[in-house]
């Protein structure tokens, strides 16, 4: 029998020059152009927007990214970030990509 | 309809009133002030019925903006009318600058901007520091220059409440007061003429230096406020921040990066005064 493995998942985050970021202190202000809405998130968000830049990337590779920078088990942040994409996608601050297969 | 122009730091208003009084109120209040050729906004005090224009007189405010649920005052509170109607149409309609519903004084070219809950002392804090050697900018409205990130007064007559007036009564400017107005929704109201000298600079901004959120009733204490605080304190605190989109937002975040911010607790106006004092020698 054939076992289909669970298609991963792609995101864009909304182009750089369409929002604003604020960090201060303990939060940071994300200002969304098109919709006139400031978000207001706590780190890990900062920098997944930060690590996926423009690209279409999933999970696991913004994982690889931010472990350049941060001291983070692969295995955990992978599905932490996961969390954290699919919240930015119902906010309108990252799209989720179809049809891209791994 | 009785009718009165008044100028208000860049605000200009028309009042309009079913009843000569509260026209020669404001007249006489606001005489310092300028008086506009083109309003910004208008205000109505308008008889709720015909019946009501002689008997029981109620006022119903009206203008350009309007709450549809607005309880109808009065005739004694009609002055309170006028103010509560002007800022309406300032809080609703302004465009031109970020507001914060916020306090003023100045001095040396810089501002110390006080915000905080009705009761907090905001009001009565800056007409005793504008008797006592600062700049009185406002009371009730900070008006943010979107582009030079600059404080713009908006002197419109103080609202003291309750204990406020008789304090203030025994030391107050040149002590020009309206009407004592009593059994208003907030206690007793009386309005007080800020110094004439405020009203004659009311077109010279201020760089905002020191951010203060006063609480009235508690041992005197001072607490560093975080940014990400007073961000929330301040979207809450201003009434167009919103509206204002992308210009809202920048002016807002300038403000929190480069004004230091502080909640002060007091318990009596010499307090208050010792601890802005203390503060305001601090800065940079």
């Amino acid at each position: 029998m054939h076992m289909a493995l669970p298609r991963r998942t792609f995101y864009r985050a909304e182009a750089a020059n369409e929002r604003l970021i604020e960090p201060l202190d303990a939060m940071t202000l994300v200002y969304q152009r098109r919709s006139g809405i400031t978000h207001i998130v706590a780190e890990p968000v900062p920098e997944i927007l930060a690590a996926m830049g423009e690209d279409v990337v999933d999970a696991n590779t913004i994982a690889e990214r931010l472990a350049l920078d941060f001291d983070l088990d692969l295995s955990e942040a992978e599905a932490v970030i996961t969390a954290r994409l699919e919240e930015l996608a119902s906010l309108g601050l990252v799209e989720k990509v179809p049809g891209k297969d791994a | 309809m009785h009718e009165f122009r008044v100028k208000v730091g860049p605000a200009a208003f028309r009042i309009g009133s079913a009843w000569r009084k509260p026209i020669a109120q404001l007249a006489e209040l606001y005489s310092d002030y300028p008086t506009p050729d083109i309003p910004d906004f208008t205000v109505r005090l308008e008889a709720t019925s015909l019946f009501r224009r002689f008997v029981r007189p109620s006022v119903a405010i009206n203008g350009d903006y309007m709450l549809p649920d607005a309880a109808p005052l009065p005739l004694e509170q009609s002055l309170l009318a006028a103010e509560m109607g002007m800022n309406l149409q300032m809080a609703l309609g302004w465009r031109r600058h970020l507001i914060l519903h916020a306090s003023a004084v100045e001095k040396d070219g810089r501002a110390l901007i006080m915000t905080g809950a009705s009761g907090s002392g905001k009001s009565t804090l800056s007409a005793m520091l504008g008797n006592k050697g600062w700049r009185f900018m406002g009371d009730e409205f900070v008006l943010l220059d979107v582009l030079t990130g600059e404080a713009v007064p908006f002197p419109r007559l103080v609202s003291l409440k309750n204990e406020a007036i008789g304090a203030m009564q025994a030391t107050a400017f040149d002590g020009r007061f309206g009407p004592l107005l009593t059994g208003t929704p907030k206690g007793s109201i009386c309005h007080l003429v800020p110094p004439k000298s405020a009203v004659a600079a009311m077109h010279i901004p201020a760089k905002p230096a020191l951010l203060l959120f006063p609480q009235y009733g508690y041992e005197p204490a001072i607490r560093e406020v975080p940014p990400e605080e007073t961000f929330m304190r301040l979207t809450q605190a201003s009434t167009n921040y919103v509206a204002l989109g992308e210009a809202g937002f920048t002016s807002l975040t300038r403000f929190i990066r480069s004004v230091p911010a502080r909640s002060i607790d007091y318990s009596s106006g010499f307090e208050a005064e010792s601890l802005v004092e203390r503060l305001w020698s601090q800065l940079a």
